[in-house]
């Protein structure tokens, strides 16, 4: 498609940008089909500074006219706000229907990281870290009781899962395409992940579709029962209430049912999802930009907001999983009703929880491909919009910023247990919404399949991991623990994430630079350590 | 002895509520005429909890039950102790004993002063002169020829709860300083707290003036036009009055009130609304209650903050710090700083403004100072507002409790501007209360005078410098201090959080948890260390000019 008949005007002169941390500058606006690109006149110095936007980072904007010129504010899904004063009133309501129409188009193969070519990067070059063949031969000890199946080949058996899976070696490939029938989505149990100190094993997957007259399927029961062998119990964590369990199976959906699957205890813990969540974000983020400066207002606002409780829930579920495995020895299944967003968010941080070779920058980079990428969570529609968005809303869930947010409580509790650093955080909090990179395109490992985003997009973690840029995301303050980190869940012990919410504040960059001041000690110690 | 029935009692549970400990420990508690002490009959661990009597606050009885007799103990560092004795009459004695000992009736019971620890005279008249103000007035540049010392309450002849030695505009008369201070709140006239060099503004403080809806008096109006006059960059000063506006004008009926702006010529008033004495004191039992919450949700947490108002509190102390640093350092005025009697809200708000201004004040020596000159020599009431002795329960308030914890929260804000850490204020917190030494006794310099604590107890301060190292800051950052001379802290209510390290024990201790801090410090050491191989190794051969640098790594490494 041409983004040219887009563009009535591209180019502004004489236009001023407001932005936060910045003194307001005045300077030259163009709009391409992918980016806003605003030069600050050169200066006295000579020296000329560049702002470069992706339109797909924008989340809602407002004009406003006011005589011959107009006033664009711009909120970003980065919760930056940017304000551009444009001459001109059709110059204004030109540029302005430009941004709202070039950053709304949902066209997967027009966006930017099909036509993003850095000369440092090639399109040959490995896309993503791991794979789960390569995720199942690392696991050895797995092998005489796991083994891989390709039955999704062609993705013909769950549209949302890779074309490989770890599942028990026991169910054949037949089997298995019964138990997807009588899974959501297809969505059958697999492994993601084997505890090595004693064996027991996470699977996740989707509700089981037993509807209002209680259906059963033998596979799906054979399949959980030989993961325990008889002996043992499980427990399966249904991220539902058990009312909303119930009201499942009006729908088609369902529960294991204790007496069809005797071995298994059913856990239930609700967690807010959907739209809820949405919501959630939209609140906290409108409590942070109040400018009243009243202490009461603030702190009911952001009761209000029931982030920090979705927090705590997420963490203290993820706890209870952990809990499961290390602590009574116990393998489990874990499941809400769809198995793409609050069951990943849970199997995830369980993993980071107990597993250390989850918490270096790679480990952490290749469980997030694992069990977000390829395990077929919805970026594409759960981040088409952020906080701002006066679109009615649709998918969009902030899943895997409450993962990340989660993730950064984790960091903030045990500041050297995990091998990256905030600003990693911070950064995949943007590319999620708007990247220059394909890793999060798509909804599916087969979506990204049909429109080739390996072949014709470069992969974000690869290009993280490059020398050159890690540094800054990993923590300098870092060490190896075999230790489980328990977080605490306690409501004092769970923060703000300040350097997200609060990103475009001054108080953030004094904690920056406090970060920085860190690595700068602890480089200054290693090179005397070297000598 | 008298108070002890009963020295020892065996078979004791304990639960140290504060630790997040569930399960009891067994062990031999102990009465001294100083502490409690519980000994752990663990053989292979001991565990000894001392006690000291004066941080009791208070002694909760509940019913006997078969199990025994059960006592609560609420501690002023927030900490809480729950002790089951087997025998009721045990419990009974241990009871009285507690509750007779938690309330001292004269100083002479206190710690400070009923202990006497072997150590030399030199040492202790030494440990007296560690935090010199007159020091401090120097290096802030007074006197000079805008700022001079009065002789004026020299035997504390014109106000009984000031300093002997005081710094006045060059211009005030004494017959000025008398006329004024006898048309303020208690005798305290304007006097100087804090001289900002850069721009010659200063900030004053004093106590409310006797206007009732109409009085006046002439030496006033002078003494607030010769603190004017002491800074030539600018015609107006700005009077702060810390109050809320309603409460001021209430004080106006008991012929107090505040400055009317029609009889002094070139002031500006401003309110700042910081609540009284007594709102803070319930604010606080509140935000007490919502850190000893066993398992609350987040909206219970949430509530119970906003609830307790607290943070409003604290916030309100920081805003008057920073309009009167804005002032000073921005606008080059001086500020004349008042509450009603000029001893707590003033206080609070003048020390949050030096901090602010002037990077001394967050050092470890620059902090003791602030709080020996702000609070400790312009006569804070200690021993009332922290309950030393058995008293009105009316005249006890956390209001250096705020102070610290505004300090704490800019510390937050900018990680690399202060030399010490959180440790630090929490220290000193605890030794407001716990009457340990002598810095904090009694409610004025005329008081500790008359009890010549001097010749009887200890200070503080050389203690706390001597254990330094553990109350550092890695991250600080002496040449930057952040940046900026001047702090400007971002006060949007989203910058505070709840003390977690003073209010909620139980957290803290809450193993194992990771400090950054402590990593930081130990590699310090350890690069310290391999420094100072390094130079020993490049010893060979000696140069004349190589020899200062490792004197300079001498210095550094104590």
């Amino acid at each position: 498609m041409e983004f040219s008949e887009h563009i009535k005007t591209a180019n502004v002169e004489d236009v001023v940008l407001r932005q936060p941390l910045h003194p307001s500058s005045r300077g030259t606006l163009c709009i391409t089909g992918h980016h806003l690109l605003f030069s600050v006149r050169e200066e006295e110095g000579g020296s000329s500074r560049q702002v470069l936007l992706l339109l797909r980072n924008i989340d809602a904007t407002e004009k406003r006219i006011a005589g011959s010129s107009g006033t664009i504010t711009i909120k970003c899904k980065d919760v930056q706000v940017l304000q551009l004063d444009i001459p001109g009133m059709e110059q204004c309501l030109n540029i302005a229907r430009s941004i709202e129409t070039l950053s709304g188009l949902d066209c997967v193969s027009d966006m930017y990281p099909f036509f993003y070519r850095p000369p440092d990067l090639s399109l040959q070059d490995q896309w993503g870290l791991s794979s789960p063949e390569r995720h199942y031969s690392q696991m050895k000890e797995l092998h005489d009781r796991w083994r891989l199946s390709t039955v999704n080949r062609g993705y013909s058996v769950c549209p949302t899962y890779p074309p490989a899976v770890i599942v028990p070696k026991e169910i054949t490939d037949d089997m298995l395409l019964k138990v997807a029938k009588f899974r959501q989505g297809g969505r059958f149990p697999v492994l993601c992940y084997y505890h090595r100190k004693n064996g027991m094993v996470i699977m996740r997957s989707s509700q089981p579709l037993t509807g209002a007259n209680r259906k059963r399927c033998r596979e799906d029961e054979l399949l959980l029962q030989v993961v325990i062998d008889d002996s043992d119990k499980g427990y399966i964590i249904d991220t539902r209430s058990r009312q909303q369990a119930q009201q499942a199976r009006m729908m088609g959906g369902g529960f294991e049912s204790k007496s069809c699957y005797s071995g298994w205890k059913r856990l239930h813990k609700q967690m807010e999802r959907g739209k809820a969540l949405q919501e959630s974000l939209i609140k906290l983020v409108e409590a942070c930009g109040d400018g009243s400066h009243n202490m009461d207002r603030w702190l009911s606002k952001l009761e209000n907001s029931k982030w920090l409780s979705h927090v705590q829930t997420a963490l203290s579920t993820a706890g209870l999983l952990a809990e499961c495995v290390e602590r009574d020895g116990h393998s489990v299944l874990v499941h809400g009703s769809e198995g793409t967003d609050s069951t990943l968010l849970i199997s995830t941080l369980a993993q980071l929880i107990m597993d250390p070779s989850c918490r270096t920058l790679e480990g952490f980079l290749t469980l997030l491909e694992r069990e977000w990428v390829q395990a077929g969570h919805p970026f594409q529609q759960r981040c088409a919009h952020s906080a701002f968005s006066h679109a009615r809303l649709q998918q969009e869930s902030p899943l895997f910023l409450l993962l990340l947010d989660s993730v950064w409580q984790l960091w903030h509790q045990f500041p050297l247990a995990l091998g990256f650093s905030e600003a990693l955080l911070l950064r995949l909090a943007t590319e999620a919404y708007a990247s220059d990179y394909g890793t999060f395109l798509c909804n599916s490992d087969q979506e990204r399949c049909s429109l080739e985003v390996k072949e014709k997009t470069h992969c974000l973690f690869q290009a993280l991991l490059r020398p050159k840029e890690r540094e800054p995301y990993s923590n300098p303050l870092y060490e190896h623990t075999e230790l489980a980190i328990w977080p605490s869940v306690h409501p004092q012990s769970l923060q703000l994430w300040r350097g997200f919410f609060l990103r475009w504040t001054l108080q953030t960059r004094h904690l920056e630079e406090a970060q920085e001041e860190i690595r700068n000690m602890v480089n200054e110690w290693g090179k005397l350590v070297l000598t | 002895m008298e108070h002890i029935r009963t020295p020892k009692v065996e078979n004791v549970h304990l639960i140290d509520r504060a630790s997040g400990q569930r399960k009891a420990s067994i062990g031999t508690l102990y009465l001294s005429s100083t502490h409690t002490i519980f000994v752990e009959n663990n053989p292979e661990t001991r565990k000894e909890t001392w006690v000291l009597h004066s941080m009791v606050s208070s002694v909760e009885r509940l019913p006997t039950t078969p199990a025994g007799s059960q006592l609560i103990l609420h501690c002023k560092d927030f900490r809480v102790f729950q002790i089951l004795i087997p025998q009721e009459r045990d419990g009974l004695d241990v009871h009285a004993s507690l509750v007779r000992f938690s309330r001292p009736e004269k100083y002479n019971e206190l710690y400070c002063l009923s202990f006497n620890p072997n150590l030399n005279k030199e040492e202790r008249e030494e440990s007296w002169t560690f935090v010199d103000l007159v020091v401090d007035y120097k290096r802030m540049g007074v006197p000079n020829n805008l700022w001079v010392t009065t002789a004026a309450n020299s035997e504390y002849r014109v106000c009984d709860t000031y300093p002997s030695e005081l710094f006045v505009p060059k211009s005030a008369t004494p017959a000025i300083i008398v006329g004024s201070s006898r048309f303020r709140s208690r005798g305290r006239f304007p006097s100087l707290s804090y001289f900002h060099q850069d721009t010659l503004a200063a900030v004053c403080r004093c106590s409310q003036p006797l206007s009732g809806f109409s009085g006046r008096c002439q030496e006033d109006e002078m003494m607030l036009q010769a603190v004017m006059k002491s800074n030539p960059g600018s015609d107006y000063i700005y009077v702060v009055d810390t109050r809320p506006k309603l409460n001021a004008m209430a004080n106006r009926a008991a012929g107090k009130g505040y400055e009317n702006e029609d009889h002094y010529t070139n002031i500006k008033l401003q309110f700042v609304g910081i609540e009284n004495i007594h709102v803070m004191r319930s604010s606080q039992q509140k935000i007490i209650d919502v850190g000893e919450m066993r398992f609350p949700s987040m909206t219970d947490f949430l509530w119970g903050l906003e609830n307790s108002g607290w943070l409003k509190h604290i916030k309100a102390i920081l805003d008057a710090g920073v309009f009167i640093a804005r002032a000073v350092a921005d606008e080059g005025v001086s500020v004349l700083v008042h509450c009603s009697d000029g001893w707590d809200r003033t206080a609070q708000a003048c020390s949050v403004a030096s901090i602010l201004l002037d990077p001394y004040y967050r050092t470890i020596k620059g902090l003791m100072v602030l709080i020996e000159r702000d609070w400790v020599s312009f006569g804070h009431k200690f021993s009332h507002r922290y309950t030393h002795l058995d008293g009105d329960p009316k005249e006890a308030s956390p209001v250096i409790d705020q102070f610290l914890e505004c300090v704490w929260q800019l510390s937050e804000q900018f990680p690399c501007a202060f030399e010490f850490n959180e440790h630090f204020l929490i220290s000193i917190h605890s030794n407001v209360y716990s009457c340990q030494y002598g810095t904090f006794l009694g409610n004025c310099q005329r008081e500790r005078r008359d009890m010549r604590l001097r010749e009887r107890s200890h200070s503080l301060w050389p203690q706390m410098w001597k254990d330094r190292g553990e109350y550092t800051n890695p991250l600080y950052k002496a040449e930057l201090s952040q940046g900026q001379v001047v702090l400007r802290p971002n006060t949007a209510p989203y910058c505070f959080k709840m003390w977690k390290g003073l209010y909620n024990y139980m957290e803290k201790s809450m193993p194992p948890r990771q400090s950054p801090a402590d990593f930081l410090s130990a590699m310090r050491e350890d690069s310290q260390q391999l420094e100072e191989e390094l130079t020993y190794h490049q010893e060979v051969p000696p140069e004349e000019d190589s020899s200062p640098e490792r004197e300079t790594n001498h210095v550094g490494e104590d």
